[in-house]
């Protein structure tokens, strides 16, 4: 007797321990095998670049806090860039000493929860990502050192950045810098050849280098895919030319190799971390800049290498205290275009795999 | 260092294939008419010293007399870079084909243009809205929006 089978549509989401936030994902199954996934956006819309329409110049750098949450700093960053060369604004030396410090280890803090999150949906259930979370703890406490917060730290300024470092925070960062490296190699030493990680991740939603690029992907999952490109080292900003660090690329692009992208670049994050610090000159770290900035008519694009990829903002001035037009080019929303050619075929188990190895923020995704 | 191509030199050389499409050119970007937006990103993507193979972003502006869709493209074989321009004059309902057959990355990007903006990518594959929900009124990217 011949069974009847049709196939069978499910809704991963909006509220799903997988889906780092509100994401909604329409499968399609034939049987246990995906045939179709749709993701489905929106529950997290603010309707950021619209507000940005309405604020100062200074008064959009909480709002960028507010996209990618679990990596502030690097978002301040990229938005900074993008006012400073609209406006022709130049920053003193030891604020781009200090941005390059607190991009590196907003990286390391993001990088954590990523992998601790990426094996929490392996089945490694808890462990691995409370480890991880003890050495997200350190970078915290030193962030909030500096700007007194610990999740959205609105510490970057048109110019510079809010304020100076206080005096016990190079010796705690040296002495995290120094510490980190053991505790990637425990890390290591836990994950790196477990069998049930190689057995879940190895050759699973495999995104091969064309692919990759023709979907606009960037990040660790471009270069797990065996890209080398890396926008630190492609189209320096601030002063990423003075150090001397690696890209790390993955040979066939499975979960696998982003996994071993972000360890890796973990390693290099912390080789700036020190150059930086023993290159850190004194001085003053914000330059000479109008309370109200008035960029001239123009446009300017600056985008930087986030945790997540390249994140961009194009700013449209009309010399007025506002920004014209502020749109964000938002890596997790790109990379997600990926997502349906790297899961068909798979298994629905192997889908909440695939889908955590990109690892995306919600409130970039919907901003 | 990505080097930014000035926007003239590209002009030329677009121009030399579809002598039509090119408006005007400055030195930071080519703008081109809106209905050949795609046979000219098609030859940005295929000439080999171009070689445009990857799409940074795609995003819209509203200048109120018409809106602007701007297109920034990176070639990763030669590290450089180009800003593409078109614009609509039609506000009720403007149209730009789309480009995802060449750069599958446009796909949400159009959709989200289409959302905010009210810019319709002919021969999208699944134009509909992606932030806001079906059935919502009006485009709040728009300057007239509030």
């Amino acid at each position: 007797m011949a069974i009847k089978t049709e196939p069978f549509v499910i809704n991963i989401g909006p509220v799903h321990p997988s889906s780092h936030g509100f994401f909604r994902m329409r499968v399609t199954l034939d049987g246990e095998v995906i045939v179709d996934v749709e993701p489905v956006f929106g529950y997290l819309h603010r309707g950021i670049e619209k507000l940005a329409e309405e604020r100062t110049y200074t008064g959009v750098i909480p709002l960028t806090d507010r996209l990618d949450y679990i990596a502030s700093m690097s978002n301040n960053l990229a938005y900074v860039l993008a006012v400073e060369k609209l406006a022709g604004i130049s920053v003193p030396e030891r604020a781009e000493y200090l941005r390059v410090i607190m991009a590196e280890l907003q990286r390391i803090a993001a990088y954590l929860i990523a992998v601790g999150a990426f094996l929490n949906e392996c089945g490694a259930f808890f462990t691995p990502f409370l480890y991880m979370f003890r050495e997200r703890e350190k970078i915290v406490d030193l962030f909030e050192m500096v700007s007194g917060q610990r999740l959205l730290y609105n510490y970057m300024r048109v110019g510079g950045v809010s304020q100076d470092i206080p005096d016990e925070f190079l010796p705690a960062l040296d002495k995290f810098v120094r510490q980190m490296p053991g505790f990637i190699d425990e890390y290591e030493r836990l994950l790196k050849e477990n069998e049930i990680l190689l057995a879940r991740a190895k050759g699973v939603g495999i995104l091969t280098k064309e692919n990759a690029i023709n979907c606009s992907v960037s990040g660790p999952v471009l270069r797990a895919s065996g890209v080398k490109w890396d926008i630190r080292k492609a189209d320096p900003y601030s002063i990423y030319d003075r150090f001397d660090f690696e890209i790390p690329v993955g040979e066939v692009g499975d979960c696998y190799d982003r996994y071993r992208v972000r360890i890796e670049e973990m390693r290099q994050s912390l080789r700036i971390i020190e150059q930086a610090t023993a290159q850190i000159p004194s001085g003053a770290v914000r330059s000479e800049v109008p309370h109200l900035v008035h960029p001239p008519v123009g446009e300017a694009y600056a985008h930087i290498e986030v945790p997540k990829g390249e994140l961009g903002f194009y700013l449209v001035s009309d010399n007025s205290i506002a920004p014209y037009r502020c749109h964000v080019r938002p890596p997790s929303l790109i990379n997600l275009t990926a997502l349906r050619d790297m899961v068909i075929g798979w298994k629905l188990q192997d889908l909440i795999i695939i889908f955590g190895s990109i690892d995306i923020t919600v409130g970039e995704v919907d901003r | 260092m990505t080097v930014s191509l000035s926007g003239n030199e590209v002009a030329k050389q677009i121009t030399k294939h579809l002598s039509e499409a090119v408006i005007k050119a400055s030195g930071e970007a080519v703008l081109v008419k809106s209905e050949s937006i795609f046979d000219v990103a098609e030859y940005l993507k295929s000439s080999p010293e171009l070689d445009f193979d990857y799409l940074n972003y795609i995003t819209a502006v509203d200048y109120y007399d018409y809106f602007e869709v701007v297109y920034q493209l990176t070639s990763m074989k030669h590290n450089h870079s180009l800003v593409l321009k078109t614009r609509c004059y039609d506000r009720d309902n403007p149209v730009v084909p789309s480009v995802v057959k060449l750069w599958q990355g446009a796909d949400f990007q159009e959709r989200e243009i289409y959302d905010l903006m009210g810019i319709s990518f002919e021969g999208h594959p699944n134009l509909k809205r992606i932030l806001l929900w079906e059935g919502f009124e009006g485009h709040p990217l728009r300057k007239d929006y509030l």
